[in-house]
């Protein structure tokens, strides 16, 4: 006799309010298999994962039949669904801090799940406890059981959130997301232990994530869903990623291929950069320089008899921007490297070191000669959403940098000018008029570019300027970047902690850990033979999907 | 969703109270039925009909005249207090927020030290050493109105100060001063707006309270806290004397809540 599947999903639909969410979805999971789920935002992958658990918001309306291990779990009742969920089922999420109690030990909150359960008293809960913490990976903390969420990193807490649902070695393990909101680094880390917590428990995995590559890396099976169905389903047999490779370039749908080419971000010219670099080294003076730069934060006193001491966010550091260059910066979340950015737009100031801009003291300029500099660096910020104050109309928020001229021009020309630059990011000269509410998260992007472009600066920084952009707008954002990086010699400082992006974007490249540079060198030489161990590990988590290209 | 309606409701009854004695207000500045000034003892202790709708008091004043004077004066208060409070309570705030450091520890801490009195003794000192009136009452609670608002202010304010656009407008060579006027204060207008609402209910209750042991409005001007106290005496006589005053002071000071509260939720969505 042949087993069953884990998980058999037939004719499964959810409709809210009249919208359809998910429709017909039929699959199956087997015991031991990796299922990746992929699509765009809002196609319907994280309702999917609810709908199994039956965690569907009050209003909306479910049909199908779930069976987990041939017990139909559609039918349940919710006091049944709770001995499910948790026991039978264990779920990860995106947010690793939110879920998480902030006022409970992490070894209380893993026992908890025991204990709610009934399947064990407090004695053995804590036993448990000790072996799921054990399981991932968290066995070389001393005192892991008692410390705190807040005590422990994204990278951390997020392997708290899988021991608590693995506590009970559940058949099936559903991941929304789980290593979007974490650094490669640690995503690398994540992922590395799903993969081996599947094999050694023959747990099945739903993987839901909107990274191809993510997927890639450790599914045995990728589906990607569109608009509530699955478009494309193919097996990712074989571990080597050249196999990988190919049973992805065989994905058929035109919307698996746009997913597919938006993750797949094209490496940037090398030829051309190298041309232009070498070109520049010997003419072009650097636009934008930073020479020993140190920027310190004074802690606060530990007590009435300690003196103050200060933490040195970025260390010694030095970097140069050549015209029409684009720079990337990268770096794990917290190496320093916003710190940095905010001292180079003199929004903080230095505690040594010197920002050049166009070979003048940006650094400690003041008063006019401030207010000339600022025209030529503007910035870009991840947050396409608290980036604009949202009640002002887009003509006017594109125009506010020319409060930097010592004379703005009028109201016509104002207009004139916003349209211009509009145009140049690829919106209508008729949104300035609009109010940025109006406008998608990739939209908005475009009108900050905008923004930044209205005075013509020499330089402009991105602060992770596309990292909270869906993969497909991404793709076209960079496109754009490149475009008006080229037409108008805008030399770019790309702040990023995705490699992806910042290879198919940069020329050149800075490595920064513990705010230090710790190399840095041609795009194209830094990946192919990085030397610093710390980079080399940072490609090596990268996820890939084209290996050929590393 | 399904609690809208009933928000709903509640935003609406305040708003029609609120609009309505701030209407009679108005009418009363330029017309009352019968001069609330003019005594007619042969009229006294009148009942209700239909030339004195709210009959006459013991020194045969007509009251409705008296209740729409009264809400002249109890608006004209609140009104004048809160503007005190945001005037200087909004700009400190401002500063708190924008500048931090010492600037923020001497404006709050400012601030605890009006917090720490007691309000409404308070007012009644300034009244006791400057003597009764309405401006002195306008100054007293209004004084009170300015850590409220400068509190509301810097907290809104702190918030606004982590969003980008802030960081933009200062890459736009923008100052404190110029973004907390452009971008800062127009964004914490909804939260002003709710708080201004709960402050003039409270200021209509400081009013009617100072009026009622004296130190408001002086006679002959008409007060709903001193015709309380009028009535006081008279409540074996004409117990609906004291009912009219204190009705106006509940229905408003019931009208600016619920619309304070109706504001919020509409500002919190």
């Amino acid at each position: 006799m042949t087993p069953g599947p884990l998980l058999a999903v037939e004719g499964l639909s959810v409709s809210i309010g009249g919208a359809q969410i998910i429709r017909q979805l039929s699959f199956r999971v087997d015991a031991g298999e990796i299922v990746g789920l992929a699509g765009a935002s809002g196609s319907g992958k994280s309702m999917t994962a609810l709908a199994i658990m039956r965690l569907l918001p009050p209003r909306a309306r479910l049909s199908g039949a779930v069976h987990l291990n041939g017990a139909a779990i559609t039918t349940k009742s919710e006091a049944e669904l709770q001995g499910v969920r948790g026991r039978d089922i264990g779920m990860v999420f995106q947010e690793p801090m939110t879920a998480l109690n902030p006022l409970m030990q992490i070894g209380d909150q893993v026992a908890e799940t025991v204990l709610l359960h009934g399947a064990a008293g407090r004695r053995q809960a804590n036993v448990l406890a000790r072996e799921a913490l054990d399981a991932v990976g968290l066995e070389g903390e001393a005192g892991a059981l008692n410390r705190y969420p807040h005590e422990l990193s994204g990278g951390q807490r997020q392997r708290v959130a899988i021991a608590i649902a693995v506590v009970l070695r559940p058949a099936l393990l559903i991941a929304d997301e789980p290593t979007t909101a974490l650094d490669v680094i640690a995503q690398a880390h994540i992922l590395t232990l799903l993969r081996k917590l599947v094999a050694e428990r023959r747990m099945g995995l739903i993987l839901v994530s909107h990274d191809l590559a993510v997927i890639a890396r450790v599914a045995h099976r990728l589906m990607v869903m569109n608009d509530g169905k699955i478009v494309e389903e193919r097996a990712l047999d074989g571990e080597g990623p050249a196999q990988i490779r190919r049973s992805l370039r065989h994905l058929r749908h035109p919307y698996t291929r746009a997913l597919l080419a938006a993750a797949e971000l094209p490496v940037k010219r090398a030829a051309a950069a190298a041309d232009a670099t070498a070109a520049g080294e010997d003419i072009a003076p650097p636009v934008l320089e930073v020479r020993g730069l140190i920027r310190e934060y004074r802690r606060s006193r530990r007590s009435l008899w300690h003196a103050r001491t200060a933490f040195r966010a970025v260390d010694d550091v030095s970097l140069n921007l050549r015209a029409g260059e684009n720079v990337g910066l990268v770096g794990e979340s917290g190496s320093g490297k916003s710190s940095l950015l905010r001292a180079i737009l003199a929004l903080d100031r230095p505690q040594g070191g010197e920002v050049r801009l166009l070979g003048e003291l940006f650094s400690t300029a003041t008063g006019p000669r401030l207010k000339r500099l600022r025209r030529s660096i503007q910035v870009v910020f991840q947050d396409p959403y608290g980036s604009f104050d949202p009640q002002w109309s887009v003509e006017r928020l594109i125009a506010e940098p020319y409060h930097l001229m010592d004379a703005p021009p009028g109201a016509a020309e104002r207009r004139r000018r916003v349209a211009v630059v509009l145009e140049q990011v690829g919106l209508a000269a008729a949104d300035g008029l609009r109010y940025p509410h109006e406008f998608s998260g990739g939209q908005r992007q475009r009108i900050a570019i905008a923004r930044a472009l209205i005075t013509e600066p020499a330089v402009i920084a991105f602060d992770e300027a596309v990292s909270a952009l869906d993969v497909l707008v991404r793709a076209q954002i960079l496109e754009l970047l490149g475009e008006l990086s080229q037409r108008l010699k805008l030399a770019y400082l790309f702040v990023s902690h995705d490699l992806n992006v910042v290879r198919a974007i940069a020329d050149r490249v800075y490595v920064m850990l513990k705010g230090r540079i710790v190399e840095h060198g041609p795009t194209a030489e830094l990946f192919s033979s990085p030397q610093h161990e710390y980079t080399r590990a940072l490609i090596a988590a990268s996820p890939q999907i084209n290996p050929a290209s590393r | 969703m399904t609690d809208l309606p009933r928000r709903g409701v509640g935003f609406a009854v305040g708003a029609a109270l609120t609009c309505g004695f701030i209407a009679m207000a108005i009418v009363a500045q330029f017309w009352t039925p019968y001069d609330p000034g003019i005594l007619d003892i042969v009229d006294k202790l009148h009942a209700p009909d239909r030339h004195h709708w709210f009959g006459t008091d013991q020194l045969g004043r007509d009251v409705l005249s008296m209740i729409m004077a009264g809400a002249r004066k109890s608006v004209g208060v609140a009104l004048l207090s809160v503007a005190i409070g945001v005037s200087v309570g909004v700009p400190a705030g401002l500063v708190a927020a924008a500048r931090g450091g010492a600037a923020d520890e001497i404006i709050m801490r400012g601030n605890d030290v009006i917090f720490a009195f007691p309000s409404l003794l308070l007012a009644i000192l300034i009244t006791a050493v400057f003597g009764p009136g309405a401006v002195i009452a306008v100054i007293a609670i209004g004084i009170f109105n300015i850590p409220v608002f400068a509190r509301v202010t810097r907290g809104g304010a702190l918030g606004l100060w982590t969003r980008d656009y802030t960081l933009a407008a200062r890459v736009a060579g923008k100052g404190w001063a110029l973004i907390s006027a452009e971008h800062i204060l127009p964004n914490l207008l909804g939260l002003l707006l709710v708080q201004g609402t709960i402050q003039f209910s409270l200021g209509v209750l400081a009013e009617a309270s100072l009026a009622y042991v004296g130190l408001g409005a002086q006679p002959p001007t008409p007060s709903w806290g001193r015709m309380l106290n009028d009535a006081q005496t008279l409540t074996a006589l004409s117990p609906s004397l004291a009912l009219y005053p204190g009705c106006a002071v509940l229905l408003f000071v019931l009208g600016l809540n619920l619309l304070g509260d109706g504001l919020r939720s509409r500002w919190n969505r």
